[in-house]
């Protein structure tokens, strides 16, 4: 698998070239949130707010107003929970397109609560006209900056930074309310958000192999959620539903996956592996993936509980599995 | 909106700006009356500096809305092609016009009326005030008249100014942007992190109108959360502070006649929460929202607007 350094700090100075109204806003974590190579190459564009996120929400909206483009770029914490009055009447109201990088979902830092971004989702699911985002890969990050550019309105975007997997093909960019099919199957249905769809992939190469067959998708547009491949895969699934989020498991993915099967009348098991209702603690993203019960292995014994089947694999099975980039359903030669 | 500069108008600005303010405050209390409760001392303390900021201060065209304000026009949001801001009773657009902003949304039956006595809003059109499916809403929001963006949750106005103020300045543009900010909003501290920012982007074509009736919900702001020196703590923040008597407009207007040196401007409107209305300090230090007690409190008050209406 293809591993990349710095991803969006490249890719947003390219991007943001002919886009003379794109201006980035930081709230002093430039580097941290790689917004420093956009300061360094556009230093017209570039506002260094400092720690003033409350006012940052709000200056954003009356830069929108006059016909920026605003971008903001901080850790999601600081705009969904320090502004989040700000966010709601300044941005969200007016319906402003305000584009909201927020870096270090979920577990992602060991910086500790106060630096993780457990509970974003189900904040902002609640706000109106907003839409929410999840990148999960090098291909997610690039380019959703052209998908959130689009919206007619602000975007929350959970960013991902530093060293990226390419996870999916280069060539299939996201696509707003739109999952990408990793697999087709008929025992499972796993819908997975972010980080976590790497590592089910991990768990998913091992299951397949031991002969379960499970529909995956990687669920990238977590507002708006009326993609209708969400039931799709449902429908098909004999032994039930996993959603996988890095994320609380409460108002995130798995909520907005048990609103959609309960308003269309599915009566499936569900199952939602994510934080379980707990603030997380300052730790590396292995240990806390395991402490929480959201790597690999727990997947695999969610699988054997749902399907009543234990497939005998260890966690040295899960550790050898070594992903490459996988198309889509859509090039099918590919899979 | 300069009367003096109008053919059919020999009176002088001043004697104008006097004459809106005693409007403001006669239309207040009246709608206050009719309404058995009201923002009247809101009225009593601004009245003068909003009579200024229209009569002399801002550069404003004339407003391009309907004078009788149009429905509630629904919520904006991507599928609401039809919404609007008020910001059209302050005149239109151009690079070298002048912006107003209210932030303490609270204000918004004092702007009203202060728009009807400059010929920008129907006297009809307060009618609709606080009434289902109108958009002259209680607590203003930007589809309110005269407004254009959502400040009822204080200390936001200004930040979204500033950020207007940033953009017309990346855009050259030489008009001015003007808030509205009451006292109380210093206590919030957005406020300060946008003073900051202000200070250090130079953002100097923004001025500060800061009502300081030492007045809150909860009563005195000294005994409720005091913020004084307010004066001291703008100017350690880069403010280029002028505190003036905020019932003289001649006092108001001075500040907007200096120019701009690199520096915010604020002005501190010194001003009476009871000012013309003096019934109303028997209610001190509650002043936030007038209620009347009983009838006979009501009838001195209406007795009170009758005089008001004589001239007395």
């Amino acid at each position: 698998m293809e591993l990349l350094q710095k991803v969006h700090a490249h890719n947003l100075v390219a991007w943001a070239k002919d886009r003379p109204d794109v201006v980035v806003l930081s709230a002093d974590l430039t580097s941290s949130c790689e917004a420093d190579v956009f300061r360094d190459t556009y230093p017209d564009r570039f506002f260094s707010m400092g720690l003033t996120e409350q006012n940052m929400l709000s200056m954003a909206g009356g830069m929108a107003r006059e016909g920026l483009s605003p971008w903001i770029h901080t850790f999601a914490v600081f705009i969904y929970r320090r502004a989040y009055d700000q966010l709601a009447m300044s941005v969200a109201y007016p319906n402003l397109p305000v584009r909201l990088i927020g870096f270090l979902p979920g577990i992602l830092t060991p910086g500790g609560a106060t630096h993780q971004a457990i509970e974003d989702v189900a904040v902002l699911r609640g706000l109106p006209n907003m839409t929410i985002l999840s990148t999960g890969d090098a291909t997610d990050a690039e380019s959703v900056l052209d998908v959130a550019q689009a919206v007619d309105g602000p975007v929350y975007v959970r960013m991902l930074r530093g060293e990226l997997p390419r996870l999916f093909d280069a060539s299939e960019p996201f696509r707003l309310n739109r999952a990408r099919v990793l697999s087709r199957g008929s025992d499972i249905a796993l819908l997975t958000e972010g980080i976590c769809t790497e590592e089910a992939m991990r768990a998913t190469r091992v299951l397949k192999q031991r002969g379960l067959s499970i529909a995956h998708l990687h669920v990238s547009t977590l507002k708006p959620f009326t993609d209708p491949q969400v039931l799709e895969a449902i429908a098909g699934a004999r032994n039930g539903v996993i959603t996988m989020e890095n994320h609380t498991t409460i108002g995130g993915l798995g909520t907005a996956v048990a609103e959609v099967m309960a308003e269309a009348g599915v009566g499936k098991k569900l199952v939602r592996i994510g934080i379980p209702d707990v603030f997380a603690h300052g730790a590396s993203r292995p240990y806390l993936m395991k402490e929480l019960g959201l790597d690999a292995t727990a997947l695999v014994r969610q699988v054997e509980r749902l399907t009543g089947e234990s497939f005998g694999i260890t966690e040295d099975d899960l550790a050898a599995v070594r992903l490459t980039a996988v198309h889509s359903e859509a090039k099918a030669e590919a899979l | 909106m300069n009367p003096t500069t109008n053919a059919c108008q020999t009176v002088d600005w001043q004697a104008e700006a006097c004459r809106v303010a005693a409007g403001v405050r006669r239309r207040v209390l009246e709608h206050t009356l009719n309404n058995n409760g009201g923002y009247l001392s809101q009225a009593c303390s601004s009245a003068e500096t909003l009579a200024a900021l229209y009569v002399k201060i801002m550069n404003l065209g004339p407003s391009v809305a309907p004078l009788v304000p149009l429905p509630f026009p629904g919520v904006p949001g991507p599928g609401n092609s039809d919404y609007f801001t008020g910001a059209a009773y302050n005149g239109p657009r151009a690079p070298h016009l002048d912006r107003f902003y209210l932030s303490p949304a609270h204000y918004a039956l004092v702007l009203y009326a202060a728009l009807i006595e400059t010929g920008r809003l129907a006297p009809d059109g307060l009618a609709q005030f606080n009434q289902d499916g109108a958009s002259v809403e209680m607590i203003g929001a930007e589809h309110s008249p005269g407004m254009e963006v959502t400040t009822g949750s204080l200390g936001q106005g200004l930040s979204q100014a500033a950020g207007v103020a940033l953009a017309r300045r990346l855009r050259g543009e030489t008009g001015r942007t003007w808030v509205y900010m009451s006292d109380g909003e210093f206590q919030e501290g957005q406020t300060w992190e946008a003073l900051a920012v202000l200070s250090f982007y130079k953002l100097d074509r923004l001025g500060i109108y800061v009502d300081v009736n030492g007045q809150q919900c909860d009563g005195k702001m000294a005994d409720v959360m005091n913020i004084e020196p307010l004066r001291q703590r703008l100017e350690a923040f880069g403010a280029r502070v002028f505190q003036v008597d905020g019932h003289d407009i001649e006092a108001l207007a001075a500040p907007a006649d200096v120019e701009p040196d690199g520096r915010p401007l604020v002005v501190l409107c010194d001003t009476d929460p009871c000012r013309g209305v003096e019934l109303l300090r028997r209610n001190a230090p509650k002043l936030h929202y007038l209620r009347f007690k009983n009838a006979d409190e009501k009838q001195l008050y209406e007795t009170a607007l009758a005089a008001m209406k004589q001239g007395v």
